[in-house]
């Protein structure tokens, strides 16, 4: 017998093995430990039940985030200087300033070169000597936009990891958005709550005195914000607009059982900055209202009877246990650099998936035994060998989804349905050109030889085609769909490995061991 | 496979004996060989009713509209189950909350107890989601015991309008693709004539879903997708032959090769798309509500591709060749 033959026999019955040593931890739960692969085959959110989140980055407002800040240091920094600004203001991404006495232009011009080093000049023909307009540069702009949704993929897993999901999936997608994927979750709104928020914390004035103004016509420098609603009622504050510190000075967060009245709290440490910083703030101002502003809603503004050096405060809000339990958490791993927009929520019950699973394990019972009966009745001995092929190629697909660790998708099982069906197809080529060439008068092996030959082009031609188009669909979809993208082009991968090569190893088996003169199509 | 020729074959020298026996083969055959129907005479009337079909769908989609699914308007979905049957109306009755404005329900089980409730366009803001409306409407009505939910999907507007653009070119670019490989692989006019073949095939679906009602979604898109790479399998097929018999025959005409191309084939152009339309149909029948709309393009798809392959882009050739010669 040829070695060739024996290599290539013995090469697919290698792979048929391991596809079965991969397969067993799916089928066999669990899996005996002496056992070598302990990975079952994933399967999405649409078969196992859960929640899949998709959120948008808002990188414009985390770019007008970015200048806000800068326009904020800007000022602090004239302020200490004692350079008079009659206004700062934003327009757009451009950062304008109208300085109270022109002569100082060289030296703000200075500072800014030497302390802003990522703003930029921007030239303003009409402007007046004491105007001066900067915006962000262009490489800042550039990092920003690559590093944004990075970082909000940092936090939002940190957030979720502290959530206790078994295997989340956080992922980004595209240049601008975030999959969140939460086996077993079936009411997302906490998750929703814990991912969406941008958590940023900001340490304002309460504003006093004939300056605040009120309500409804607020001072100059004062603005107002929303409190916490509680029992339906809603008061606002008065707060001096300049931000005295921001969250990202937190070093940790935990929850705490405070007074009784108090009920939760949540305790939170600054770094050795923040320390110092919250003592100087705190010291200036004994006596005074410190609101403690999360993402815009006044959380609680308590009266600053001493200096705080301690480097610890907490924030009250009558929280219950989980509401506190977020709120640490979200402190901890830090404000979000832009805001999340919950573009698409998918949840899947359990019952669902099961059901899934069951009408497309029975489809592809129905199907494959449809197609397997129908070759062997139609080809007979042609047919036995392509069906054994057939039952080779489920494995082998199924199997690389198990090597590979991709996820399986109800449109997948689909896929792999419609595989069945489709990797015949080479097969009927190749038959019936052995039964032209054997209507011609040629020998088996003559027969055999020339249908495989002929029928390669047509085989060839039409497997490309098909997944080119799986590659485009690859390229459209997501989720479900990309399973089923990846199920397609498996699985022409492998019915051209065992449809094509692997039926030639019996055919050139049976024609090497004895002269071959009927062949059975 | 070219030149892959079994080893065996050839250290083993040929023996004297192999002469070819006129061994009478019996085969069970679908189409007997020497079928001659005259597919190129009958490919005018076959244009009428393809495009003429075409029009009606799309004439139906636009008058009667898609039933889009909220991949495409955005809008929420829930999917419930009831532990027995209810009458549909019942359901639609208790959709009663203003933001609901027009719920859809439409009955996607067999049983008559699954229902999926869609409202589409964007949350219109207010404190309680659109999916939480829709579950203390039927929570209200049915009480908390006799229904389960098995799926809420919420996607937003924008995603939706995004998406029918990216799905029509990609269903384009799949057509393109296609049409160009098989310029390359054959001939130009060849190329096209699958291109055109593949538009017939997703127009004529795109009408059958419209016709059906089915939901149109992204699945539907991704059967779509499929549609185009796999017709092309038959029309590969055909034109493999057709250019193998142009080698053979020079002084045949081009549409009587391609007749007996056509019939030649036959056969294997019905059992490889027959054995696809099995499991499509299997799909389609067992698979359950989610990929219900899914199954349902790809059998239509299929069986209007093998047909497309016979009909359309062989005539299509034919003109091309006509037009050449008339030059």
């Amino acid at each position: 017998m040829s070695r060739s033959v024996l290599t290539r026999g013995a090469l697919y019955v290698a792979l048929a093995v391991a596809a079965l040593v991969l397969l067993v931890p799916t089928f066999v739960r669990p899996a005996p430990a002496f056992w070598p692969w302990h990975q079952p085959i994933r399967l999405g959110l649409d078969l196992q039940g859960g929640t899949h989140l998709l959120y948008g980055v808002d990188l414009d407002q985390a770019i007008d985030n970015t200048v806000d800040r800068q326009m904020q240091e800007l000022e602090r920094v004239l302020r200490q200087e004692q350079i008079g600004a009659a206004s700062v203001e934003r327009k757009g991404r451009t950062v304008h300033l109208q300085l109270a006495n022109k002569d100082k232009r060289a030296q703000v011009e200075g500072l800014v070169k030497d302390r802003f080093p990522n703003l930029v000049a921007v030239p303003e023909p009409d402007a007046e000597v004491g105007d001066l307009a900067y915006t962000l540069e262009p490489r800042e702009l550039q990092r920003l936009r690559d590093n944004v949704q990075e970082q909000a993929l940092k936090i939002i897993r940190n957030r979720i990891d502290q959530f206790g999901v078994t295997e989340p999936t956080v992922q980004a997608q595209g240049s601008d958005e975030i999959v969140v994927q939460l086996p077993g979750i079936q009411d997302p709104q906490r998750a929703k709550e814990l991912i969406g928020r941008t958590a940023l914390l900001e340490f304002k004035l309460v504003a006093r005195g004939p300056e605040a103004g009120t309500l409804d016509h607020p001072g100059p420098n004062v603005q107002v914000v929303p409190g916490k609603s509680e029992k339906g009622r809603r008061t606002s504050y008065l707060v001096e607009r300049r931000t005295l510190m921001t969250g990202d000075v937190l070093t940790d967060a935990k929850v705490q059982q405070g007074t009784v009245a108090q009920g939760m709290v949540v305790n939170f440490v600054f770094d050795a900055r923040g320390s110092k910083e919250f003592g100087e703030i705190t010291s200036a101002n004994v006596g005074r209202q410190l609101a403690i502003i999360l993402d815009g809603v006044v959380e609680s503004a308590p009266e600053i009877r001493e200096p705080i050096t301690g480097g610890q405060g907490i924030i009250e809000g009558h929280f219950d246990f989980t509401e506190a339990q977020d709120l640490a958490n979200v402190l901890r791993n830090g404000a979000l650099p832009a805001p999340l927009k919950l573009i698409e929520e998918r949840t899947v019950g359990p019952s669902l998936g099961k059901d899934s699973i069951r009408k497309g394990v029975l489809s592809f019972v129905v199907g494959s035994t449809l197609v397997i009966l129908f070759m062997l009745v139609y080809y007979r001995g042609g047919g036995a060998i392509a069906d054994g092929a057939l039952l080779l190629n489920v494995l082998l697909l199924v199997g690389a989804f198990a090597a590979f660790g991709f996820t399986l998708s109800l449109p997948g099982i689909a896929g792999i349905v419609l595989t069945i069906g489709m990797a015949v197809d080479a097969n009927v080529l190749i038959l019936e050109r052995i039964r032209e060439e054997l209507r011609l008068g040629k020998t088996a092996r003559a027969a055999i030889e020339a249908g495989y030959e002929r029928a390669w082009y047509a085989i060839r031609d039409s497997n490309v085609t098909t997944f080119c188009s799986g590659l485009i669909l690859f390229q459209f979809g997501s989720g479900p769909v990309r399973g089923f993208a990846v199920t397609l082009c498996l699985g022409i991968l492998t019915s051209l490995a065992t449809g094509v090569f692997g039926t030639r190893v019996v055919y050139d088996f049976l024609t090497s061991r004895r002269r071959l003169t009927t062949v059975s199509v | 496979m070219k030149g892959d020729s079994s080893p065996m074959a050839t250290s083993r020298p040929p023996r004297g004996a192999e002469t070819p026996a006129p061994v009478q083969h019996r085969f069970f055959e679908l189409i007997p060989p020497g079928t001659r129907i005259d597919f190129v005479g009958l490919r005018f009337k076959m244009l009428l009713l393809s495009w003429t079909t075409i029009a009606v769908g799309l004439a139906w989609a636009y008058v009667g509209g898609i039933n889009w699914g909220i991949d495409f308007v955005g809008g929420t979905m829930v999917h419930v189950k009831f532990a027995a049957p209810t009458p549909i109306g019942d359901v639609r009755a208790a959709l009663l909350k203003p933001e609901l404005g027009e719920a859809l329900v439409q009955d996607v089980g067999r049983a008559g107890n699954e229902f999926q409730i869609r409202v589409r366009g964007a949350e219109k803001g207010g404190s309680s989601s659109v999916s939480d409306a829709i579950k203390a409407d039927l929570r209200e009505k049915f009480g908390e015991e006799p229904y389960d939910v098995l799926r809420v999907e919420t996607v937003g507007p924008k995603v939706g309008k995004d998406l029918g653009r990216s799905a029509t070119l990609a269903v384009l670019a799949a057509t393109l693709v296609m049409g160009v490989y098989i310029a390359l692989r054959f001939e130009l006019r060849f190329g096209v004539g699958a291109a055109i073949a593949l538009l017939h095939d997703v127009l004529m679906t795109f009408g059958a879903l419209a016709i059906a009602r089915m939901e149109f979604d992204l699945t539907t898109v991704a059967a779509l997708l499929t549609v185009v790479g796999y017709s092309v399998h038959d029309t590969v097929i055909v034109s493999d032959r057709i250019r193998e018999n142009m080698k053979k025959m020079r002084r045949e005409s081009l549409a009587t090769i391609m007749n007996i191309s056509i019939n030649e084939t036959l056969s294997r152009t019905l059992i490889t798309s027959g054995t696809a339309i099995l499991v499509t149909a299997a799909l389609f029948v067992l698979g359950g509500p989610v990929i219900h709309s899914f199954a349902f393009a790809l059998l239509v798809g299929f069986i209007v591709g093998t047909y497309s392959s016979i009909y359309v882009a062989s005539p299509v050739v034919l003109y091309l060749e006509g037009r050449q010669a008339r030059r």
